[in-house]
């Protein structure tokens, strides 16, 4: 039946060259090891967001809160926001970028990996310098679509919204440069007989999402280059007195924006069309059509953006384009959500932490969904606009959405990447107190929000029937945060002293389950030749579909190096981190413009030469040994 | 499931895995040719918003000095020109042009270094040197151009911070510019491999790279012509 060589022997003692200590990781090119650091790094600001959004909820369970004042309120919902999608939601999705997309598509690398950790560096330091002035209370508070004119000098005149625009403008770089590597990685990397048709849907979601990031991101790039201009050098881009169209702004932002909602929720989307086929024991109902409604879903995002403008006033021509397009996307996204239902259809169903997360964002996504076809129709829309029927609608599209499909990955890839199980007791705990505690949150805004609670305003009056809807949210998010907080103690002890997984310990189908837990450096010891879709799965009907493998069978296995079996593995390098640290400096030279001229010059051409020199010295230097 | 007991290396296990020349890949292609060209699909939306801004301001400004016709301020009484000068910037998109061509010739001299050289002409285009160099040359060229063009409108009234023109226009041209000293650098650091080790057919990918950057910034300049320079 299968295609290819099962998992290449091994022993527990197996040690793979030098992958311990800080260089190690400092100079490490293997994706997997730079998955492992994106996960850890965005598992942490996902912690550090949330527990902003608890201040602004403290702030919030009662009229008239004191416990932040506006100035902070500002900040922190701006952070917020910021966090969650640039430090959170969208390097959790590079994590499982980086951990499984090579294996599942049976390479031993991605094409570049030397550009894979040059995109990590400059995403952590870039993290980093937006995040730090929290703690000086001189953090950005213009919202994280940073609304310019609102954003510009004359009405921002602080340094924080400077933090912001240099700070979203370092993390472009980064997304950009992993989106390169990843298209190419997925078109030029497959293993033999990997046709695109073959492709696992984690990887085919997570190749729609590069598109949009390499045609997205370049937009805000513009954006926030005018603003930063505008900040620094005195141009006139948002500067309505000038002649300037103050919607410029708001059409360049959403025309990257809105494809920025399907990057945060496709990888989401795939991930949990690998796990409900494998806790279905049932291959993927419509696996063309799922490939094709992502596609769709992605080349639609381009066309919707104006949807979050209906309140500007656009004209009725516009809006109706708008209004179609956005309830024309419902449909692809609609069909997603029948497919994953059909495919737990009739299956053997295992209700493992992953699949209940998975089956949690199924429901929680259609919630999200259906509130926002709401908004797509201009008339309702101008109602909700601006209330908290909008933060709960985009809660439960990305909390109920990304989060539980990111929270079932972990749970699912765990095993793959760490060599261990986590605890499904302690997962338990976790699903539902998240599941619970986030409905609690979130439900209740639908009526704040009808009710006219307008969203970024640090506090409301009594006796607007507002207080029990919003003392519901806080308890919510207090039952969400003990809900994590199980979830992070249940990733720390099962990383330390889990039960041992085997190569595929859950008997799903796909690539990366063929090699060891966690994979040798190498992840193939030969390339498979790929012949169906389900390389694992006996599809040809029999007694067992599935192999499942235990830790038992496996243990006494040795599983080789990679000098053993003569393959060259690309040779840590430091240049990457040292060409991010220049571009941060360069970047930074910016903000001693003003107090400055000579110093601000002095730094963004000592940060240019240390990035460009690093450059070359990495560029001169051979990735591999000779072979 | 079969279980393999002694993995073996096979010709694609052979090097899969990592970017670079010789190695098996799905389509054949090298890696960073198939990189550039989605850097290139990147870098058109980099333009066409900047191109977008510059035609949506286009008029919106209420105080001149304007592209393409002569403006008084009212306030002062001074009198600004029509501020695009037409004849430099077809002699500097000339020049562009032509180092496209020459860029074409580097690539081919590069790719066919060994092919034997009967005469003169043969050997003349046969120099990669010579056609890098060119290439090199007529984007510093460019660059002069600009440069040129940047300091009269300066001396003409017009900066980045005076008005929607100036700010659209400086930025959008200024950004191809710092393209076309992006492409300079790469095409010196091209002459500096040349003359150090010598380019050889082998290297052809990393000539074919620059060149399809080159020729994109030169593609970028076209409609940037047309569209800022030549529709009134």
């Amino acid at each position: 039946m299968a295609t290819l060589a099962a998992a290449p022997p091994y022993i527990e003692t197996h040690t793979e060259p030098s992958t311990t200590g800080i260089w190690s990781w400092l100079t490490t090119v293997d994706h997997k090891r730079i998955g492992v650091l994106y996960l850890v790094s965005s598992l942490f600001f996902f912690v550090f967001g949330g527990l902003e959004a608890g201040l602004l909820r403290a702030q919030l369970a009662t009229p008239n809160g004191r416990i932040l004042s506006a100035e902070m309120y500002n900040q922190l919902f701006t952070m917020h926001g910021t966090t969650m999608i640039f430090l959170a939601v969208m390097p959790l999705s590079a994590a499982f970028f980086n951990l499984l997309i090579p294996l599942q598509i049976g390479a031993r690398d991605v094409a570049f990996p030397r550009l894979n950790a040059f995109s990590y560096w400059v995403f952590l330091l870039g993290a980093i310098f937006i995040t730090f002035p929290i703690f000086f209370q001189i953090a950005p508070d213009g919202g994280w679509f940073g609304y310019a004119p609102l954003s510009t000098k004359a009405y921002s005149p602080q340094i924080n919204m400077d933090f912001w625009v240099l700070g979203l403008q370092i993390l472009g770089i980064s997304s950009l440069a992993a989106g390169f590597n990843f298209i190419t990685t997925i078109i030029n990397m497959r293993a033999p007989g990997m046709s695109l048709m073959r492709m696992p849907i984690f990887t085919w979601m997570s190749f729609v999402v590069q598109f949009l990031v390499a045609l997205a991101f370049p937009v805000i790039t513009v954006a926030l280059v005018f603003l930063q201009f505008d900040r620094f050098f005195g141009t006139n881009f948002y500067t309505v007195a000038k002649g300037a169209d103050p919607l410029l702004w708001q059409h360049l932002f959403w025309v990257f924006g809105h494809p920025e909602v399907y990057i945060l929720i496709l990888p989401a989307f795939g991930l949990v069309s690998e796990v409900l086929p494998t806790f279905s024991r049932k291959p993927l109902f419509g696996y063309p059509v799922m490939v094709y409604s992502g596609i769709l879903i992605g080349f639609l995002g381009f066309g919707v953006w104006a949807h979050h403008m209906f309140s500007v006033g656009m004209g009725a021509i516009a809006d109706a384009v708008f209004s179609l397009t956005t309830m024309l996307i419902a449909v692809p996204t609609g069909v997603k959500i029948f497919n994953w239902l059909a495919t737990m259809w009739g299956g053997q169903i295992r209700f493992t932490v992953a699949m209940k997360f998975a089956i949690g964002l199924v429901a929680m996504f259609t919630i999200g969904g259906i509130s926002g076809v709401m908004h797509s129709s201009p008339p309702a829309d101008l109602q909700q606009t601006d209330t908290y029927f909008v933060v709960a609608h985009f809660h439960y599209v990305l909390v109920g959405g990304s989060m539980f499909g990111l929270f079932s990955g972990l749970y699912y890839y765990f095993p793959k990447f760490s060599g261990r199980m986590m605890s499904e007791k302690i997962g338990n705990w976790h699903f539902w107190l998240f599941l619970l505690g986030m409905n609690l949150t979130f439900f209740p805004m639908h009526f704040s929000g009808l009710l006219g609670m307008p969203r970024r305003i640090y506090q409301y009056d009594s006796g607007q029937g507002l207080e029990l809807f919003n003392m519901l949210s806080s308890i919510g998010y207090v039952i969400q945060a003990i809900g994590v907080l199980f979830g992070a103690i249940n990733f720390v002890i099962s990383w330390r002293s889990g039960a041992r997984a085997s190569s595929n310990p859950w008997g799903a189908a796909t690539l990366e389950w063929t090699i060891p837990s966690p994979p040798p450096d190498y992840n193939f010891a030969v390339v498979p030749t790929v012949k169906s879709r389900y390389p694992l799965w006996n599809m040809k009907g029999g007694d067992t579909l599935v192999h499942e493998t235990t830790w038992e069978e496996e243990k006494n296995i040795r599983i080789p190096t990679s000098q053993e079996l003569g393959i060259v593995m690309p040779n840590p390098s430091i240049w990457p981190l040292v060409t991010a640290a220049g571009i941060m400096c360069m970047f930074s030279g910016l903000l001693f413009l003003e107090m400055n001229t000579f110093v601000g010059i002095g730094i963004m051409l000592t940060g240019s030469v240390w990035w460009i020199g690093a450059l070359y010295k990495w560029l001169m230097t051979p990735l591999e040994d000779h072979h | 499931m079969t279980a393999t007991t002694t993995p073996t290396t096979d010709a694609h296990a052979d090097g899969q895995g990592h970017g670079g020349g010789g190695h098996y890949t799905t389509l054949g292609l090298d890696n960073r040719k198939v990189a550039i060209w989605t850097f290139i699909g990147s870098e058109c939306m980099l333009f066409a918003s900047l191109i977008s801004t510059y035609l949506i301001y286009k008029g919106k400004s209420p105080e001149g000095p304007y592209p393409s016709e002569p403006w008084t301020n009212p306030a002062t009484g001074q009198t600004f020109p029509a501020i695009l000068n037409i004849p430099v910037t077809s002699f500097s998109t000339f020049v562009l042009l032509m180092s496209s061509l020459a860029m074409v010739l580097a690539l081919s001299a590069v790719q066919n270094k060994y092919v034997p050289k009967h005469s003169a002409s043969d050997r003349i285009l046969g120099s990669s040197k010579l056609w890098l160099w060119v290439t090199c040359i007529l984007g510093i060229t460019f660059l002069g151009c600009q440069a040129y063009e940047f300091t009269s409108f300066i001396h003409e009234g017009v900066s980045i911070r005076t008005n929607l023109f100036g700010s659209s226009f400086f930025t959008l041209t200024g950004f191809h510019g710092a393209h076309v000293t992006a492409g300079v650098i790469w095409l010196f650091t091209l002459l500096a491999i040349d003359y150090k080790r010598g380019l050889n057919p082998g290297d052809s990918t990393i000539v074919d790279i620059c060149a399809l950057y080159w020729h994109f910034v030169d593609v970028v300049w076209i409609a940037i012509f047309t569209l800022v320079y030549l529709i009134k």
